[in-house]
C-alpha cells in the first residue's frame, strides 16, 4: 500500500493518465465499488433502488425517480435519492442494490471531474456515456453475485446543443435512448405511460409532469416504487438539464406539481 | 583507479540550490493576492494553453514558476492526492495545509537525494465558503521549505522587487479590478503594466459553492484592466 500522505506519483510507464477509476485501481483497488465481492451469491436481502425515468424534451432532458428503496418485502427507505449531478451537464440515476449504486455514482462524479481538471478539458457527453459503461461493466463480477447496477445517464450536449438520454445492461452495455427511458423495477409501467404521453418538442414543464405521472402510474402497479407521499411530504426527485445546467427542483416545486396531478382528470381509470 | 574528488554536504547543497534557483530566476514571475472575493493570481504568461495556475480542489488553487514539465507533473500529483483523500474521507477532509506539506515531502526528497533538484516554486491557495474570509496562501520552495504567508505571495525571479513594492503598496480588502490592476503593474516593466494578453489570471471566488476557482480572461480580464 501507498503511503496515502505522500504525493501518488508514477514513471511514465504505469502513469494512469486522466482517469480517476485506473488510478484508484493503482493505489487503492479495495475502494473500487465492487472490490472484495466473490464466493457464493449474495442472498441477503438489500436495500435496491426501483424506478427512475429519463425524458428528453424540446431543449434538453428531465431526469426523474421515486423515493422509495426496497430490501425483499421491506421498505428499506422512504427518502433515498436516485437522482445525481454528474456534472454541471448531465446527471446520472440509478436502479438496482442501492449501496454499490451510490459508490458508482461517486466514483463516476469524481472521475469527470478529474479528468477535466488533469487535462484542462471537458469529456464530450458520449466520452462521459462511455465512462459510465466502463464503470458498470467493471462492476459485472458483483452484478452476477446479485449486486447489479444498473444507471440512466443523461445530459445536454452542448456540441449539438441537445439532451441525449443512455441507458446500460449490466455488463457496461450502452444503448443511446432516442427520446425517453425508464429503469428498475416499475420501468415497464413508466416507460408505457410516457410512450403514451410524448411529444417532439415539448416543454419542459409537460416533460415533469410526464415524469411525474409516469412515476405515479409505476407505484400504482409495482410494489416496489413509492409513489407521492402525501402525509410526510415526499415527492420524487426530479433534475432539468439544459443549455444553463444540471438544476434539481426544490421539493416545494414538485410538491406543487403533484398536488396538480392529483387534484385532476385521473387517466387511469376508478379501477384496473 | 582514480578515486573521486571529495566536495563537502555544504558545497553539494549550495550547487543545488544555486542550480534550482538559476533556472527559477530565468522563468517569469506570479503573484497571488488576498482581495475582496477571494484569492487573486495575476502570471506573467503569454501562453493562452500551457497554464500556470490551475484548479486542485473544491477550494484550492494551483500556481508555479520555473520549469513547465515538472511543475505540470507536480500539479497532476496534487489533483490526484486530493482526489483520492477526498474519494475516500470527504471532500471537506481535504485541506492546502496538508497538500502544501505533501509537496514539501516530495520537493524535499528530490532536493536531497536526486541529481538534479526540481526547478520550480509552488503556491497553494485555499479560501474559506461565502460567509467565511479566512484565506490561506502556502508557498513552497524548491528544496522543500513551506512558508505560510498572508495577504500576498510572490513567486519566480522577481519575487523580492515585486514583494518590496507590495509591502508600499497593498491594502486589505481590495476589489477584484484594484488587485489586478496593482499585479499587472508590478510585473510589468518601467514601459508600463502587463497587457490582457501577456497575463495569465485566476480567481479563487469564495462566493462560489462548491469549486470555487474560475479563470479571468477574454472580455472580463480587459474591461477589469481597463
Amino acid at each position: 500500500m501507498p503511503d496515502p500522505s505522500a504525493l501518488p506519483l508514477f514513471s511514465p510507464t504505469v502513469d494512469p493518465g486522466p482517469s480517476f477509476a485506473d488510478l484508484l485501481r493503482h493505489v487503492a483497488p479495495h475502494q473500487l465499488p465492487g472490490a472484495g465481492v466473490d464466493g457464493e451469491p449474495v442472498n441477503l436481502d438489500i436495500p435496491h433502488g426501483t424506478t427512475v425515468v429519463a425524458i428528453r424534451f424540446a431543449n434538453g432532458v428531465i431526469m426523474a425517480g421515486d423515493r422509495r428503496a426496497t430490501a425483499g418485502y421491506m421498505i428499506a427507505s422512504r427518502r433515498i435519492e436516485k437522482v445525481f449531478p454528474a456534472d454541471d451537464f448531465s446527471g446520472v440515476s440509478i436502479a438496482g442494490a442501492a449501496g454499490p449504486a451510490i459508490e458508482m455514482v461517486k466514483l463516476f462524479q469524481v472521475q469527470l471531474e478529474h479528468y477535466e481538471k488533469v487535462q484542462g478539458e471537458v469529456l464530450s457527453l458520449e466520452g462521459k456515456a462511455n465512462q459510465l459503461g466502463q464503470l458498470v461493466r467493471a462492476n459485472l463480477p458483483a452484478a452476477m453475485q446479485g449486486l447489479a447496477v444498473v444507471p440512466l445517464f443523461a445530459g445536454y450536449d452542448t456540441a449539438r446543443e441537445r439532451g441525449r438520454v443512455f441507458s446500460y445492461d449490466v455488463t457496461g452495455g450502452r444503448y443511446e435512448e432516442l427520446d425517453f427511458q425508464a429503469q428498475g423495477s416499475g420501468s415497464i409501467h413508466a416507460r408505457n405511460w410516457i410512450k403514451a404521453g410524448w411529444s417532439e418538442g415539448m416543454s419542459a414543464d409537460d416533460a415533469i409532469g410526464l415524469a411525474i405521472a409516469s412515476l405515479f402510474a409505476a407505484a400504482d402497479e409495482d410494489v416496489a416504487t413509492g409513489g407521492p407521499d402525501l402525509v410526510r411530504r415526499i415527492f420524487p426527485t426530479i433534475a432539468v438539464i439544459d443549455a444553463d445546467g444540471y438544476r434539481a427542483l426544490v421539493d416545494e416545486d414538485v410538491e406543487a406539481r403533484s398536488q396538480n396531478l392529483l387534484q385532476g382528470a385521473e387517466r387511469g381509470g376508478r379501477e384496473s | 583507479m582514480s578515486m573521486p574528488f571529495y566536495v563537502s554536504p555544504e558545497q553539494v547543497m549550495k550547487d543545488r540550490a544555486d542550480y534550482a534557483r538559476k533556472g527559477i530566476a530565468r522563468g517569469r514571475s506570479l503573484i497571488a493576492l488576498e482581495c475582496a472575493p477571494g484569492v487573486l493570481i495575476v502570471a506573467d504568461n503569454p501562453s493562452r494553453t500551457l497554464s500556470k495556475i490551475s484548479e486542485i480542489y473544491d477550494r484550492i488553487a494551483f500556481a508555479a514558476v520555473g520549469k513547465y514539465n515538472e511543475f505540470q507533473m507536480l500539479r497532476v500529483a496534487g489533483v490526484r492526492h486530493a482526489d483520492l483523500k477526498g474519494f475516500s474521507y470527504s471532500r471537506e477532509d481535504v485541506s492546502a495545509k496538508e497538500l502544501a506539506n505533501a509537496y514539501a515531502q516530495t520537493l524535499g526528497q528530490v532536493f536531497t537525494h536526486e541529481m538534479k533538484p526540481y526547478e520550480v516554486e509552488l503556491l497553494v491557495a485555499e479560501v474559506g465558503g461565502p460567509d467565511d474570509d479566512h484565506a490561506e496562501m502556502y508557498h513552497v520552495l524548491y528544496d522543500g521549505v513551506v512558508m505560510d504567508e498572508q495577504d500576498y505571495s510572490v513567486l519566480g525571479g522577481q519575487a523580492e522587487q515585486i514583494t518590496e513594492a507590495l509591502k508600499e503598496e497593498y491594502s486589505t480588502g481590495m476589489s477584484l479590478g484594484d488587485a489586478l490592476k496593482l499585479g499587472a503593474k508590478l510585473l510589468g516593466s518601467d514601459d508600463g503594466p502587463l497587457t490582457a494578453d501577456q497575463l495569465e489570471v485566476a480567481l479563487l471566488d469564495r462566493a462560489r459553492p462548491r469549486r470555487a476557482f474560475r479563470r479571468i480572461k477574454n472580455d472580463e480580464l480587459a474591461s477589469l484592466l481597463a
